[in-house]
């Protein structure tokens, strides 16, 4: 076979491959959009293409009694805007010490973080919910953001601290430091402006984190007016499957297109934010 | 020459008498007696303040604490063992940090000793406090996070691990019943009653088959794709990598019940539209038969997994030099064995510690296993689902079944194998390498 159409059969091939690839991720996302769209909540009677094309569960999210989407949507967006601001905070002067310093308990610290943060929030359920009872904060969204901002400690810190090693030169603070700047100065005006990439991708992850986890607010909320947007949406589908599923598909594309934009728009950003913690820290 | 002790010599030396080991020796008897000795009458009161009142305000709970982890409480009813268990664990964490300060307290009336002995001169109060500051920067930072760390994570996994040794369960929960320390009993029931012995090595076996085989299939694909569009003659690849993204872009708890929609046994698109026009029949039982579950479950996994992956190896082997594969066309190498001999050891090498990470990632999806089929279908005879991995099995067995005691045992099984995958983490981290400065 000659080589022009060897090569020819390679690349057709290749897209042959990815055209068969973008079909499997359409199309169960087509499909969901499509639900959103179908009238009435039997999925019995759905078809892919809405013989009925309608916004009735879109309306019915915002407008119905019954409807508390916008209550959820609201929780969900005080706890994720709460873990996000507490998280970063926490966060940085945490990998700031343990980038920069050399202190009693340094090593045994980084080792501790690494073994924690292979230890899921779930491992510890009990533990989680008795103590949040002694402290009167079971079922209150502020005890879901005090588990929310201490869980994700481990991970983070590693992640941010790996940056800062690899990316910002000690000699940087060095010199900040022969000028007199004291801890607090060398922070505020070397290290921290040059996090700004790797915070804004700690930022990102703990604004979306609490959004669609649902295992520890069912540990920690019972009350449905307190519910998270996935709490919220999972329930629309847990208790009577085939009859919400058309409304859960609504509330769900109505979060779910914002969060893919973003994602989308940062993706590279966020990768190389991960790369950059992770395969160099 | 001879000079009287604590009396200038010629150099205005005052502190050649000064005894370091005394100034220890006072520290270890009480705190910040050393510190007296050393002329820091500031921090040996500080010291010998916060000494006197951790005893007077801590001294009977710490007593407390440990009557009650040793007994987890005596009279059904009116000792809650839990609570007394819990209350114990706080005690024995507040008396390390006492510890650790009274460590300090010995250490620091040394090194101060040693140095007037040196330097013949106490520091000045500005100068102290100026030590203090710049020697406690990084532990004042690090604190908040610290507690916080230590309530949220700490102490949680510390009473759950604890909990593996007592009988904790629907029969012995508090506070009308005692809970008690059970020794390793609930491991050898673990391993040696039939019930409990098959449904934990069920579990066991299918959790080490899902999470090599799920994380294998994502990595691969993943790889597999983008070396694929990585190749110089495919156009419009920013779009492609759109497109390819784009699980991962969708939450994956909504994919996940979008699937479970899909796959329905009765009214599932999967059957309907694909299974039953192509093959006829009345389509698969994805949701009854543990196997096709198993083989839903792996297949989701891969479609929700391999995104991030493929943007992990894209940008990976975007860096990749050239020059490699131009030394490797003049000597001849074929695609495969470019690929074999440069492009996946590239690859691999830069990405390790985040592939192990995806493993650690499937061995506690939780997630998936719950929200798509929540572990079953049920099986005979035993306490676990069909399709339960150990977490979600914890999780049953917990708010299921209230079997505390056993949730706990199995965690710390998993606890196990997780500390297998963290040790190649770790081996995979330089980071331990380079070491603070200041």
């Amino acid at each position: 076979m000659q080589p022009k159409w060897k090569s020819r059969i390679e690349v057709t091939c290749i897209y042959l491959i990815i055209i068969i690839m973008a079909v499997i991720i359409f199309y169960p996302l087509l499909w969901t959009v499509m639900m959103s769209f179908n009238q009435g909540s039997s999925l019995y009677s759905s078809t892919l293409i809405p013989k009925h094309f309608s916004f009735e569960h879109y309306k019915w999210l915002f407008t119905s009694p019954e409807s508390d989407y916008l209550l959820w949507y609201k929780n969900s967006m005080i706890v994720s805007i709460a873990n996000t601001v507490l998280s970063v905070i926490f966060t940085i002067f945490t990998a700031y010490a343990f980038s920069r310093y050399q202190f009693f308990g340094r090593k045994y610290g980084l080792y501790l973080f690494l073994l924690l943060q292979m230890f899921p929030v779930i491992f510890s359920m009990v533990a989680i919910y008795i103590f949040l009872i002694q402290i009167g904060l079971a079922n209150t969204l502020l005890g879901l953001i005090i588990v929310y901002v201490g869980g994700q400690i481990p991970f983070n810190a590693w992640l941010v601290k790996g940056y800062m090693d690899a990316s910002i030169p000690k000699e940087l603070d060095e010199a900040a430091r022969i000028d007199g700047a004291g801890h607090l100065r060398v922070f505020w005006s070397v290290i921290l402006p040059l996090c700004k990439p790797i915070l804004s991708v700690v930022a990102l992850f703990n604004f979306m984190a609490p959004l669609f986890d649902f295992l520890l607010p069912t540990i920690v909320i019972s009350d449905p007016k307190k519910y998270t947007l996935a709490v919220g949406l999972y329930n629309f589908v847990n208790n009577q499957f085939s009859n919400n599923f058309t409304q859960f598909a609504a509330g769900a594309i109505l979060i779910a297109v914002p969060v893919a934009i973003l994602y989308l728009a940062l993706q590279r950003f966020l990768i190389s934010g991960l790369a950059a913690g992770g395969t160099k820290g | 020459m001879y000079s009287a002790p604590h009396t200038k010599d010629e150099n205005g030396h005052r502190f050649k008498n000064h005894h370091p080991a005394l100034a220890m020796t006072l520290s270890i008897l009480f705190a910040g007696l050393g510190q007296l000795y050393n002329r820091r009458w500031m921090k040996g009161l500080l010291f010998i303040l916060l000494e006197v009142s951790f005893i007077y305000e801590f001294g009977y709970d710490i007593q407390l604490g440990f009557w009650g982890i040793a007994t987890l409480g005596e009279i059904p009813g009116l000792d809650d063992s839990i609570q007394l268990l819990v209350f114990g664990i706080f005690m024995i964490i507040l008396l390390v940090f006492a510890i650790g300060l009274y460590i300090f307290n010995i250490v620091d009336a040394r090194k101060q000793a040693i140095l007037l002995k040196e330097n013949g001169k106490l520091p000045g109060l500005k100068e102290a406090l100026r030590a203090f500051y710049d020697k406690g920067f990084p532990y004042f930072i690090t604190l908040p996070g610290l507690i916080l760390l230590i309530f949220v994570v700490v102490f949680p996994l510390i009473f759950s691990l604890t909990l593996a040794f007592t009988n904790y369960n629907l029969y012995h929960s508090p506070p009308r019943h005692l809970v008690d320390w059970v020794g390793f009993s609930n491991f050898k029931q673990l391993f040696s009653e039939d019930v409990w012995s098959n449904s934990f090595f069920d579990v066991l076996s299918w959790t080490i088959v899902w999470t090599i085989v799920a994380t294998t299939m994502q990595i691969v694909l993943g790889l597999f794709l983008a070396v694929i569009v990585n190749d110089k003659r495919i156009k419009l690849k920013k779009t492609i990598r759109t497109i390819l993204i784009l699980p991962w872009a969708v939450p994956a708890f909504v994919s996940i019940l979008i699937f479970k929609a899909m796959f329905n046994d009765g009214f599932g698109a999967i059957n309907n539209d694909i299974i039953i026009p192509l093959f006829g029949g009345k389509g698969l039982p994805w949701l009854l038969d543990p196997f096709y579950t198993k083989l839903a479950l792996i297949m989701i996994q891969t479609w929700l997994g391999f995104p991030f992956l493929f943007a992990l190896f894209s940008g990976v082997l975007q860096s990749a030099s050239q020059e490699w594969y131009e030394a490797a066309d003049v000597d001849g190498g074929s695609k495969w064995q470019k690929f074999r001999y440069i492009t996946l050891p590239h690859v691999l090498y830069a990405t390790a510690p985040l592939l192990i990470t995806q493993y650690a990632g499937n061995f506690n999806n939780f997630n998936i296993i719950y929200l798509f089929n929540n572990g079953k279908p049920a099986v005979e005879g035993q306490y676990a689902g069909g399709t339960d991995i150990l977490i979600s099995w914890v999780y049953k067995l917990t708010f299921d079944n209230n079997q505390y005691g056993m949730a706990a045992t199995v965690t710390i099984i998993m606890g196990l194998f997780i500390s297998i995958i963290a040790f190649f983490q770790f081996r995979h981290t330089r980071a331990f390498k380079e070491e603070g400065q200041i």
